[in-house]
C-alpha cells in the first residue's frame, strides 16, 4: 500500500492546499511542504529494505480486466533513487517558491504537487497503460505552471513544451498499443504488463519500429539533440519551481524510460542503434555546451548546460555496459541536484535583481558573498569537479563508453573543456569582476541557506560516497539491467 | 601512525570548510590561528608519521590506509585510500612544512585585506587538495586532488576578483590546465580499461607484465598522462597560464610555485615511472619538453620587468630541469630538485612579497633600486634564495640538486651531450637573470621611499627558508665529493635507481666545475650590464620583446584557438535546430491561412463543394471495384 500512498499523498495534498489557500497562503505552503516531506520520509523508509526480490515493494490490482490493464506499481533501486530525488527536489521547489509566487498560490501548489504525483507514478508504474496515464498526468499541470506563473514569453514556451511532449507521447502510445496487440496475436490475451512484455519475442523489424516509438517520447523528454529545442524556452520562461522540476525531474523521466523500457523491451534494436544514439549524445554534449557559452540569459544558459549533461546520459544508456549505465544513473541524480540548484540561484538572483541578463550582472561577490559562494559551488559541480556528484556520473559514463567506442568517447571528453568554458563564463561574469552597476543585494536568508546547504551536502555525498546509490542500482539476477550487461560491446 | 594518515589532508580541509562557512564572523586573530594551525597540525602528523616510517620501515616499504570504497561497478573499484611511501613522505613533508611557512607569512601579508577568511579558506583547501594528490593510492583519487588543486589556483589567482585582469588570469589558468586534464582523463580510461585497475602500484605491476616496451598502448598511456602533467606543471605547450597567474596575492604565488600545483606534474610522472619506462619515446619527449621549456622560459625571464614574472618564468625553467631529469630516468634527482626548489622559490616569492609591499605594490624592477640597506632581510633572502636558484657552488642547496641533474644529463642511461650542453646553457641564463634581478632591486640609487618593513610573522618564514635553502642540499651530496646521497638512496627504494653508463671524458667533478663556471659567467654578465654604478635603462629590441611576451605563444593561441571559438560562439546564440521547428510552425500557419479562405460564409460555395465532393465519392465507389 505504501506505493499507492506515495502517489496519493501529493494528489490529496495538492487538493487540500488548493482549498487552504483561500484562508491562508502560509497554510497552503506548509501543507504542500508537509505532504512532500511526508513522501520523502516514506521514500527513505523504503531505503535499505532487503532487495533480493525482483522488487522492493509491489502493488498489483486488476483495473480494466477486459483489456488486461492492471493497476500495477512496483519499486526497485532505480525507481527508489529517482523517487527520493523527486521528493527532495519537490521540497526544494516549494521552498524556493516561498516568496516568489504571490498570485493564485493555491492553484500553483495544486499544480506543483500534481506534477510531482505524475512523476511519482511514472517512476512506479510497471503497467504500460498506467505508465502512459501518469506520463500525461505530468504534462498538464506543468503546462499551467509555465503558462500562468512564467516570465515574458510564457505562453509561447508552454505551448511549445506541450506540443513537443504530446506529439512524441502519442508515438509512444501507438507503440504501447502495438505491443499489447502483438502479445494478443501470440497468446490470445491483451496485456500491458511490463514483465510479460519484456519476455515476449518480437520480430527484428517490429522491435526496431516500436523502439523508435518509445525512443521518440523519451528522446524529447531527455532531451536528445535534435529534439531539445523546447527545453531552453520552457526552462527559461518557467517560474523557479517549474525550472527545477523540469530540469531536475521531467528530463529524468526520459532517461528513466530509456533504462526501464527501451533497453529491456528492445535489446536487439538498442544494440543496433547504439552508435547512432551515442553520436546524438556526443553532439548533444558539445552542441549544448557551445550554445550555453553563447547565451546571455542566465536561465537559458543553464538550460543549454542541461542539454549538454543529458547528452552524457544518452551516451551512458546506449554504451552497452554496466559501467556506463551506472554512470548515466548517477549523472541523472546529481544533475537533478546541481542544475536544480543553479536554477534556484537564477531565481534568487532574478527576485533580487529583476533581470536574468548576464551582461547586467557582475561583481556580485562584493554584495552577496554567501550567495555567490553557493553559486560557484554549483557551477563547479556542473562542470564536473571531482568530489561532487556530476563527476562520478560523467567519469563512469565516459569510462564505460570508452570500452564501446574509443574515438566517440575522446570527442565526448572534449565536453570537459566545453563545460569549463560555460562554468567560467558564469563565475567570471556574474559573481566576479567589478560591480559595475552598483548592485546592493541582500545575501542569503535562512530559508535559502537551508535549500543550498542541503543541496551541497547531497552533491558532496554523491561525489564522495556514490557507492551508497550505486549499490541500489546494482541489479539482482532477474533485473532487466542484466540483459543490458549481456549486450556485447560495440567495436568501432 | 599509519592509521592517522587521513588526518594529514583532513586538518586543512576541515579548517577550509569552517572558514568558508563561518569565517566572516570570526575575528582576524581566530582566522589566522585556525588557518595556520591546521597546516601546522598536518605538518606535525606528517613529521611523526615520517619519523615512525624511517625508524621501522614497514614490509613492502609502504603503508596503505583504506578508508572506504569510492565506487564499485562491474569490477571497477577505486577506493578512497592513502598510500605512504618514501616518495609520498618527501612530498608530504615539503608540502606541509613549506605550506605552513607560507601561511604564517600570509597572516602578515594579508593583514588589511577584507577577504582575510576567504583567503585562508582557499589556501587551506589548496594544501588539502595537494596532500590528497600526493597521498592518493589510485589515479582517480589523485585526479580528485589534481582538479582540486586546479580549482584552488583558480580561486586564488582571481582572489582580487574586482579587477577584470585577475579574473581573466584565473580563467586562463583553469582552462589551460583543464585542457591537459582532459588528456589525462582519457589516459585514465585507457589504463583502467586495459589494466582493470587504477591502483598505482598495481597498475604499474600489471603494465610491466602485459605491455611490451615501446608498444603502442604503453606509448598512448604515457603520452596522455604527460598531457596532464604539462598542463599542471606549465611546460610546453601548455605553459601560458603561469606568468599570468602572478595576478594572485604573492603568498599564493609562493604556494603555487613551491609547494603545490606546478610540481604536481613532476610528481605524477615520477609516481607512474613504470609507464614511462615502458614508453621510451614518451620519456624522451619528457626530456625534450623539459629542456625546451627550461631554455625558452629562461630567455623570457631575462626580458621581464615585473619582479614576479621573472620568478614565474624561472619556475617554468626550473620545472623544465625536473622534467629533463624525469626524461633522463633520474627520478630521484627530479624529486631532489623539487625539494630544494620548493625551499628557495618559496623564499624568493615571500621576499618578493616584502619588496612589493614596500614598493606600494609596484612590481616593476626598473622602479626599484637601492633597497639593500632599507630591507636587509629581504636582501639577504634574495641573495641566499637567488644563489640557490643560480646554483652557487658547494654552499647552496640548488647547486647540489641541479648538479645531479646535469651529471645525469651526461652520464645517465638516456643522457647525451646535447642535454648536457642545454643544461649548462640554462644554468648560465639562470645565474644571469637571478643576479640581474638582485642588482636591479637592491643596488643602485634609491628611487622611492619604502612603505613597509616586515614584522615577525613575515621574518620567521624568511629566516627558516634561508636556512633550508642552504642546508637542504646536504641531504644528498655526491659520493665523488666524499658526500652521502642519502635522499637518493632513500628514494631509490621506490623509484628506479640512478645509473651511470656514459663514462667518458667528462666526470662528475668536471660537470660540477662546468656548472660552477656557468654560474660565474652568468653572474659576471649580470654584473657587467647591471653594475650599481651604471646608468640602467630598460632596453627594447625585437628579440627582447619576443622574449618578454613569452615567445608570442599567447598571441598564437589566441589566433589559433580562442578567436575561432569566439567566432562560433558569437554566431550560435540562437539555436539553428530550432529553425526547423519554427519553420514547421510557420508552414502550418500558412496552410491554415490557405484553408481559411474556404471558410468564406457564402452558401453557394459550400453547396458547390458538397456537390463536388459527393460526385467524387460516387465515382470512387463506382470505379474502385
Amino acid at each position: 500500500m505504501i506505493l499507492l500512498w506515495l502517489v496519493l499523498i501529493p494528489l490529496i495534498g495538492g487538493a487540500v492546499s488548493l482549498v487552504a489557500a483561500r484562508t491562508s497562503a502560509r497554510a497552503c505552503r506548509w501543507i504542500a511542504a508537509g505532504a512532500i516531506g511526508l513522501d520523502l520520509l516514506l521514500g527513505i523508509s523504503l531505503w535499505g529494505s532487503p532487495s533480493n526480490a525482483r522488487w522492493i515493494n509491489e502493488l498489483n490490482y486488476a483495473w480494466i480486466p477486459q483489456l488486461g490493464i492492471r493497476f500495477h506499481l512496483a519499486i526497485d533501486g532505480l525507481s527508489l533513487a529517482l523517487l527520493l530525488l523527486t521528493f527532495f527536489l519537490g521540497l526544494m521547489a516549494i521552498l524556493a517558491s516561498w516568496t516568489e509566487i504571490q498570485e493564485r498560490i493555491g492553484f500553483f501548489h495544486f499544480n506543483l504537487l500534481w506534477v510531482l504525483a505524475g512523476i511519482t507514478g511514472v517512476f512506479l508504474s510497471v503497467d504500460l497503460f498506467l505508465f502512459y496515464l501518469f506520463w500525461e498526468l505530468m504534462l498538464v499541470p506543468m503546462y499551467f505552471l509555465i503558462g500562468i506563473w512564467g516570465h515574458e514569453r510564457r505562453v509561447y514556451a508552454a505551448i511549445k513544451f506541450f506540443l513537443f511532449t504530446q506529439l512524441s507521447g502519442l508515438l509512444m502510445l501507438a507503440a504501447i498499443v502495438a505491443l499489447a496487440v502483438i502479445h494478443r496475436q501470440g497468446t490470445g490475451l491483451f496485456t500491458f504488463d511490463y514483465e510479460s512484455l519484456v519476455n515476449m519475442p518480437l520480430s527484428p523489424a517490429a522491435a526496431s519500429f516500436l523502439m523508435l516509438g518509445f525512443f521518440a517520447a523519451f528522446a524529447v523528454k531527455l532531451p536528445a539533440f535534435p529534439f531539445h529545442t523546447w527545453l531552453p524556452d520552457a526552462h527559461t520562461e518557467a517560474p523557479t519551481a517549474g525550472s527545477v522540476i523540469l530540469a531536475g525531474l521531467l528530463l529524468k523521466t526520459g532517461a528513466y524510460g530509456l533504462i526501464r523500457f527501451v533497453l529491456p523491451l528492445f535489446p536487439g534494436p538498442a544494440r543496433d542503434f547504439a552508435p547512432v544514439m551515442m553520436t546524438l549524445g556526443v553532439i548533444g554534449v558539445l552542441y549544448g555546451a557551445v550554445l550555453a557559452v553563447a547565451q546571455n540569459d542566465f536561465k537559458r544558459m543553464i538550460a543549454y548546460t542541461s542539454v549538454s549533461h543529458m547528452g552524457f546520459v544518452l551516451i551512458g544508456v546506449f554504451a552497452g555496459n554496466q559501467i556506463a549505465l551506472t554512470g548515466a544513473f548517477v549523472q541523472m541524480i546529481s544533475h537533478g541536484i546541481s542544475t536544480g540548484a543553479l536554477f534556484i540561484i537564477a531565481g534568487v538572483l532574478q527576485q533580487r535583481m529583476h533581470t536574468r541578463e548576464i551582461a547586467r550582472m557582475g561583481g556580485l561577490w562584493e554584495t552577496a558573498p554567501a550567495l555567490s559562494g553557493a553559486g560557484l559551488f554549483f557551477v563547479m559541480a556542473s562542470v564536473g569537479l571531482p568530489g561532487l556528484g556530476d563527476f562520478v556520473g560523467e567519469f563512469l559514463v565516459l569510462f564505460g563508453a570508452y570500452r564501446a567506442h574509443i574515438s566517440l568517447t575522446a570527442v565526448a571528453t572534449l565536453g570537459i573543456i566545453a563545460a569549463t568554458l560555460y562554468g567560467l563564463k558564469i563565475s567570471s561574469q556574474v559573481f566576479q569582476g567589478p560591480n559595475r552597476n552598483n548592485w546592493r543585494l541582500p545575501d542569503l536568508v535562512p530559508r535559502e541557506w537551508v535549500i543550498f546547504g542541503s543541496m551541497m551536502l547531497c552533491l558532496l555525498w554523491l561525489g564522495l560516497y556514490p557507492q551508497s546509490f550505486i549499490r541500489m542500482f546494482q541489479p539482482p539476477p532477474a533485473n532487466p539491467v542484466q540483459n543490458v550487461a549481456l549486450v556485447q560491446p560495440i567495436r568501432k | 601512525m599509519q592509521h592517522l594518515l587521513w588526518l594529514i589532508p583532513a586538518f586543512p580541509f576541515t579548517s577550509a570548510v569552517v572558514l568558508a562557512l563561518t569565517g566572516s564572523r570570526f575575528s582576524r586573530r581566530l582566522i589566522a590561528w585556525l588557518g595556520t594551525a591546521s597546516i601546522a597540525l598536518s605538518a606535525l602528523v606528517a613529521i611523526l608519521t615520517a619519523a615512525q616510517f624511517l625508524q621501522s620501515p614497514p614490509v613492502g616499504n609502504a603503508w596503505t590506509q583504506h578508508l572506504w570504497v569510492w565506487m564499485d561497478v562491474a569490477g571497477f573499484r577505486p577506493e578512497i585510500a592513502f598510500y605512504f611511501d618514501p616518495v609520498a613522505l618527501v612530498m608530504v613533508l615539503v608540502v606541509t612544512f613549506v605550506g605552513f611557512l607560507i601561511h604564517l607569512y600570509s597572516v602578515e601579508y594579508m593583514r588589511d585585506d577584507d577577504g582575510f577568511a576567504r583567503f585562508f579558506a582557499y589556501m587551506n583547501l589548496f594544501v588539502a587538495a595537494m596532500l590528497t594528490l600526493v597521498l592518493a593510492n589510485n589515479l582517480l583519487l589523485l585526479y580528485l586532488g589534481w582538479e582540486g588543486v586546479g580549482l584552488c589556483s583558480f580561486l586564488l589567482i582571481g582572489f582580487w576578483y574586482r579587477e577584470p585582469a585577475n579574473v581573466r588570469a584565473a580563467n586562463k589558468a583553469f582552462l589551460v590546465t583543464r585542457v591537459g586534464d582532459t588528456a589525462m582523463a582519457i589516459g585514465l580510461f585507457l589504463i583502467a580499461t586495459q589494466l582493470q585497475t587504477l591502483d598505482i602500484q598495481e597498475l604499474m605491476r600489471r603494465a610491466n607484465e602485459q605491455w611490451p616496451i615501446g608498444s603502442g598502448i604503453a606509448i598512448a598511456a604515457a603520452a596522455l598522462l604527460l598531457g596532464g602533467a604539462v598542463g599542471k606543471s606549465a611546460q610546453l605547450p601548455l605553459q601560458t597560464w603561469l606568468p599570468d597567474a602572478m595576478a594572485g596575492p604573492t603568498p599564493t604565488s609562493a604556494l603555487i610555485h613551491a609547494a603545490t600545483m606546478v610540481t604536481a606534474g613532476v610528481y605524477l610522472i615520477a609516481r607512474t615511472n613504470a609507464l614511462f619506462i615502458l614508453a621510451p619515446q614518451v620519456q624522451l619527449a619528457v626530456a625534450l619538453i623539459g629542456g625546451a621549456t627550461m631554455l625558452l622560459s629562461a630567455c623570457s625571464a631575462i626580458a621581464q620587468r615585473d619582479l614576479k614574472r621573472v620568478l614565474a618564468y624561472s619556475t617554468m625553467s626550473q620545472i623544465g630541469y625536473m622534467f629533463l631529469a624525469l626524461g633522463l630516468g633520474a627520478w630521484s634527482a627530479a624529486l631532489f630538485h623539487f625539494m630544494t626548489h620548493a625551499f628557495f622559490k618559496a623564499l624568493l616569492f615571500l621576499a618578493a612579497g616584502v619588496v612589493i609591499q614596500a614598493m606600494h605594490h609596484d612590481q616593476d624592477m626598473f622602479h626599484m633600486g637601492g633597497l639593500r640597506s632599507k630591507l636587509p632581510l629581504a636582501f639577504w633572502s634574495f641573495v641566499i634564495g637567488g644563489s640557490a636558484l643560480a646554483g652557487l657552488p658547494l654552499i647552496t642547496a640548488g647547486f647540489f640538486s641541479k648538479d645531479l641533474i646535469l651529471w645525469q644529463a651526461w652520464a645517465g642511461p638516456n643522457g647525451n651531450g646535447w642535454f648536457w650542453i642545454a643544461g649548462m646553457m640554462g644554468a648560465t641564463m639562470t645565474s644571469f637573470y637571478t643576479y640581474r634581478m638582485i642588482l636591479l632591486v637592491f643596488y643602485g640609487p634609491e628611487k622611492r621611499e619604502i612603505s613597509y618593513k616586515p614584522g615577525a610573522a613575515a621574518a620567521i618564514p624568511l629566516c627558516v627558508l634561508c636556512v633550508l635553502s642552504v642546508l637542504g642540499g646536504y641531504v644528498d651530496t655526491p659520493p665523488d665529493f666524499g658526500g652521502v646521497p642519502a635522499l637518493s638512496n632513500f628514494l631509490n627504494s621506490v623509484v628506479p635507481p640512478l645509473n651511470e653508463v656514459h663514462v667518458g671524458p667528462i666526470t662528475e667533478i668536471i660537470t660540477a666545475l662546468c656548472a660552477s663556471a656557468a654560474f660565474a659567467i652568468g653572474l659576471g654578465f649580470a654584473y657587467f650590464i647591471y653594475a650599481p654604478w651604471r646608468k640602467i635603462v630598460p632596453r627594447e629590441d625585437l628579440l627582447l620583446r619576443l622574449w618578454y611576451s613569452g615567445w608570442g605563444v599567447d598571441w598564437l593561441y589566441d589566433h589559433l584557438f580562442a578567436a575561432p571559438f569566439r567566432f562560433v560562439v558569437n554566431r550560435s546564440a540562437s539555436d539553428v535546430v530550432d529553425a526547423i521547428y519554427t519553420g514547421l510552425a510557420t508552414l502550418a500557419d500558412r496552410i491554415s491561412l490557405l484553408l481559411r479562405v474556404t471558410q468564406s460564409g457564402r452558401i453557394r460555395l459550400y453547396a458547390t463543394g458538397v456537390a463536388a465532393g459527393s460526385i467524387v465519392l460516387f465515382a470512387v465507389i463506382l470505379f474502385a471495384r
